[in-house]
C-alpha cells in the first residue's frame, strides 16, 4: 500500500475513475496541462487526452452549467472550481438547477456530477482563498456535501461521489493537501457517503469536526488526555445528508459535546448539530453544547491563525464542558 | 450531410409541409385559448400564452430530427407537442396533477417530455443555455449524432447563461444552435431597454459565431433559417438565430400589459399575425381552401376538450411525492420528516391509504 498525501489521493481517485469509465471527464480552470493550481489533476490530460481533461473559459457558472448538461446526456462530469471562494457565480446553477433537476422533473432527468473545490484557511490566502462555505450548500436539498480529512477517505469518498447518482459538492481541505499523509490502497475502493468516522474513541467529551479541523481536534484530544479527559472525536465526513443517528449516538456516549468548524458561527453547521442534539437527546446532556468556530467576520489574512480554531481553543472548550 | 427532415413526417411534399406547419401553429393558438379560459375559470393556476409567436416556435423546431434535443426557455411547449409530446402530458402539466410526469412539482407552463428530448427547465432565466451546450459536448464526445437547439427570450440575452453558453459553444465547437425569440418584451422591459445592440444577433460576433436575424412571424423564413442553423450544427458550428416577433398577450395570466405598452403597437403587430399571414399565403397558392382553418381549429379543440375532461378526473397526488426524487433514494432524515408529518395527517384524517410511513 502506498503512502500518499491528501492531494495525491485525490489525483489517484480521479485517475482510477477515468481508467474504469470512459464517460468520466474532468474540467475547470487550469486543470489541463498545468494540472491545476494545487496539482490535483496533474497528468490527467497526458494520460486521458484533452477531450477528457481540459481547461475551460474562466466562468464558474459556465463550468457547472455545462457539467449539468453533460450529466443529463450520459457523461460523468467532474468539475473543478479553483477555490471555493470563486464558486458563487455558479451558485445559481448548483442550487437552482443541479440540486433540483431530479425533483422538479419527477425523476425523468437526473444530474450525476461532482464539483470538487479546495476550501478553508491556513495558507495565507486572505479573504478570497480561505473561506469555508459549506453551510450555504448544506441548506440545499438535492445536493450532497462531502469533506474528507484523510488521504484514505479522500480517495474512497471521491470514488463514492463519482458513483453517486446525485450531484455532490466535494470540498477538499486545502490546508491538509500536503500536511497529512496516510496509507491508500491501489485501485478502486469506496467509502460510503453519509457515514461518520470515529477518529478517536473516548468516553469523556464528544468532539464533532470535519475537514481541516480534524487534526486540530485530535491534537487537542491528546492534550486533554494528558489532563485525564478522554475525547471521542467524530469526523463527520458527509455533512449532507448527515448521519444523524451516528451523531446522536456519539453525543449520548459522553453527554458532553463540542462542535468545531472554521466557518463563521452564526447559521454555521455547528448550529445544526446543536439543534439535532437538542431535539433528540437533550436529556442526555450533562453540559451546554459549545461551538468553537471562526469569527462572524470576513476571513482575515495576517491574523488567520487566530481566526481559525486551534488546539488551544478546542482544549479550552473541552475542559469547559468537562468541568461544567 | 444527414437529412433535416422533421420528427413527425418522413418526407413531405411542399403542400403537405405547408399544411402541417399551419396545423401545428393552430394547435398552439387553440391550446393557449383553452388554457387561458381554464385559468380564468380557476381550473388551472396560471397560463402563459405564445399567441403571436407560433411561427417562431414551430418554424425554428421544424428542422429538428427525433434524436435532437430542444432546450426550452419558456414558451416552446407547442414545439414539444409538434415533436410528439402527447396532449395528455401537456394538459396534465397545466393541471399539475398526478398524471403530470413532473408529479405536479412545477408551476403551470413548465413542460418537459423525455420521449422527444425536451428537458425539464427551471423558471430561472438563461441557465438552460449552458446546459444545452454541455449536453452537445456530451453528444460530440460520445460520438452520438444529435443537434441541441437551445432557446431563450430577449431578456435571456442579458443573463450569465447566455454569455457563458455562447462563449463555451464557440470555443468547444459543439453541435448546437441558439434560438432567441425576441418578442419585444421581457415581462415589462422592452428590448431597447435590454440592450444597446442594434440586433441581438450582433452579439454572436463577440463569440466567433455566425448570427442571423429573421422575421419571426414568417414561418417560411424561420424554417429556412433554422435548417441553415441545423446544418451548421451538424458540422459542429454553433450559430445564433434571432427571431423578431411580438408577444400579443401579457407575460402571463398574472400580467396586465396595458400598464407598460402602447395598444397602438399591439394593433400594428396584430395586422402581422403569423397564422393569418400564412393562411393567406396558402389560400393564394391554393394549398388550402377557405374552410380549412375553421375545420382544423374545431378538430384540435375537440381533442383538447376531450383531454381536459380526462385530466379533470386525475387521481389525488400521493403525499409521499413530497419527499421523493430529492435524491435517488429517500434518505433517512427525509423519511423521518415525512413519517412525523403523516402521523399528524393520519390523526386528523387527512391521509389516505397508501400515504403510510416509510420504513426507518
Amino acid at each position: 500500500m502506498a503512502t500518499l498525501t491528501l492531494i495525491q489521493a485525490v489525483n489517484d481517485a480521479l485517475k482510477t475513475a477515468m481508467r474504469t469509465d470512459p464517460n468520466v471527464l474532468v474540467f475547470g480552470e487550469d486543470v489541463g496541462p498545468k494540472g491545476g493550481v494545487f496539482l490535483a489533476t496533474d497528468g490527467l490530460t497526458k494520460e486521458f487526452g484533452e477531450k477528457r481533461c481540459f481547461d475551460t473559459p474562466l466562468s464558474e457558472d459556465g463550468i457547472v452549467g455545462a457539467a449539468i448538461g453533460m450529466a443529463t446526456n450520459g457523461l460523468k462530469p467532474i468539475a473543478e472550481i479553483q477555490f471555493q471562494d470563486f464558486i458563487f457565480p455558479a451558485f445559481d446553477q448548483i442550487v437552482s438547477e443541479a440540486a433540483k433537476l431530479r425533483y422538479r422533473s419527477g425523476g425523468q432527468y437526473t444530474c450525476p456530477l461532482v464539483i470538487r473545490t479546495p476550501y478553508g484557511g491556513g495558507i495565507r490566502g486572505g479573504l478570497y482563498h480561505s473561506q469555508s462555505g459549506e453551510a450555504y450548500f448544506c441548506h440545499t436539498p438535492g445536493l450532497k456535501v462531502v469533506i474528507p480529512s484523510t488521504p484514505y477517505d479522500a480517495k474512497g469518498l471521491l470514488l463514492a461521489s463519482i458513483d453517486d447518482p446525485d450531484p455532490v459538492l466535494f470540498l477538499e481541505p486545502k490546508a491538509l493537501y500536503r500536511s497529512v499523509k496516510g496509507e491508500v490502497p491501489e485501485g478502486r475502493y469506496t467509502v460510503d457517503l453519509s457515514t461518520l468516522r470515529t477518529a478517536r474513541e473516548g468516553t469523556g467529551v464528544t468532539v464533532f469536526c470535519y475537514g481541516a479541523m480534524v487534526p486540530v481536534c485530535l491534537r487537542a484530544a491528546e492534550q486533554a488526555a494528558a489532563k485525564g479527559i478522554e475525547c471521542h472525536v467524530v469526523d463527520l465526513r458527509t455533512l449532507l445528508p448527515l448521519d444523524e443517528e451516528g451523531v446522536i449516538d456519539a453525543a449520548k456516549r459522553t453527554g458532553r459535546v463540542v462542535v468545531v468548524h472554521e466557518a463563521p458561527r452564526f447559521c454555521g453547521f455547528g448550529g445544526e448539530i446543536s439543534a439535532i442534539l437538542a431535539e433528540n437527546c437533550i436529556e442526555w446532556m450533562e453540559a451546554p453544547i459549545v461551538r468553537v468556530t471562526g469569527f462572524d467576520t470576513p476571513f482575515p489574512n495576517t491574523l488567520e491563525h487566530h481566526y481559525m480554531p486551534d488546539d488551544r481553543r478546542v482544549l479550552d472548550a473541552v475542559e469547559h464542558v468537562w468541568n461544567y | 450531410m444527414a437529412s433535416t427532415r422533421t420528427s413527425a413526417q418522413p418526407k413531405l411534399t411542399k403542400a403537405q409541409e405547408a399544411q402541417a406547419l399551419l396545423r401545428h401553429m393552430l394547435t398552439i393558438r387553440v391550446l393557449d385559448e383553452r388554457m387561458l379560459k381554464l385559468q380564468r375559470a380557476g381550473r388551472v393556476g396560471f397560463a402563459g400564452s405564445a399567441t403571436g409567436l407560433e411561427a417562431s416556435i414551430i418554424g425554428s423546431a421544424w428542422a429538428l430530427r427525433p434524436q435532437d434535443w430542444l432546450w426550452s426557455g419558456l414558451r416552446e411547449g407547442g414545439a414539444a407537442v409538434m415533436r410528439g409530446m402527447p396532449l395528455a402530458d401537456y394538459i396534465a402539466q397545466m393541471y399539475c396533477n398526478s398524471n403530470d410526469s413532473a408529479k405536479g412539482r412545477q408551476m403551470c407552463n413548465h413542460f418537459q417530455h423525455k420521449g422527444t428530448n425536451y428537458p425539464s427547465w427551471s423558471s430561472v432565466i438563461g441557465t438552460q443555455i449552458v446546459h444545452g451546450v454541455g449536453a452537445a459536448y456530451a453528444a460530440k464526445l460520445r460520438g452520438v449524432d444529435e443537434v441541441h437547439a437551445i432557446y431563450g427570450g430577449d431578456g435571456s440575452t442579458s443573463s450569465n447563461g447566455f454569455h457563458s453558453g455562447l462563449n463555451f459553444a464557440g470555443v468547444w465547437k459543439v453541435p448546437c444552435y441558439f434560438v432567441i425569440i425576441d418578442n419585444g418584451w421581457a415581462i415589462s422591459v422592452c428590448s431597447r431597454n435590454q440592450t444597446a445592440a442594434k440586433s441581438y444577433a450582433d452579439k454572436a460576433a463577440a463569440y466567433g459565431l455566425p448570427g442571423f436575424e429573421v422575421d419571426g412571424n414568417d414561418v417560411t423564413a424561420v424554417v429556412a433559417a433554422s435548417r441553415k442553423c441545423h446544418a451548421l450544427a451538424l458540422k459542429h458550428q454553433p450559430s445564433l438565430l434571432v427571431l423578431k416577433s411580438y408577444r400579443m398577450m401579457g407575460h402571463s395570466s398574472s400580467d396586465d400589459p396595458t400598464k407598460y405598452r402602447d395598444e397602438k403597437e399591439v394593433a400594428a403587430w396584430q395586422k402581422r399575425d403569423p397564422i393569418n399571414a400564412f393562411e393567406k399565403k396558402l389560400l393564394a397558392a391554393k394549398l388550402i381552401d377557405k374552410k380549412h382553418r375553421a375545420k382544423a381549429e374545431a378538430e384540435i379543440a375537440a381533442m383538447i376538450d376531450a383531454e381536459i375532461h380526462h385530466q379533470e378526473a386525475a387521481p389525488k397526488m400521493a403525499l409521499k411525492t413530497l419527499v421523493e426524487d430529492v435524491y435517488a433514494e429517500v434518505p433517512r432524515h427525509l423519511r423521518r420528516q415525512y413519517n412525523s408529518f403523516i402521523a399528524v395527517a393520519e390523526r386528523l384524517g387527512h391521509a389516505t391509504p397508501g400515504d403510510g410511513a416509510f420504513p426507518l
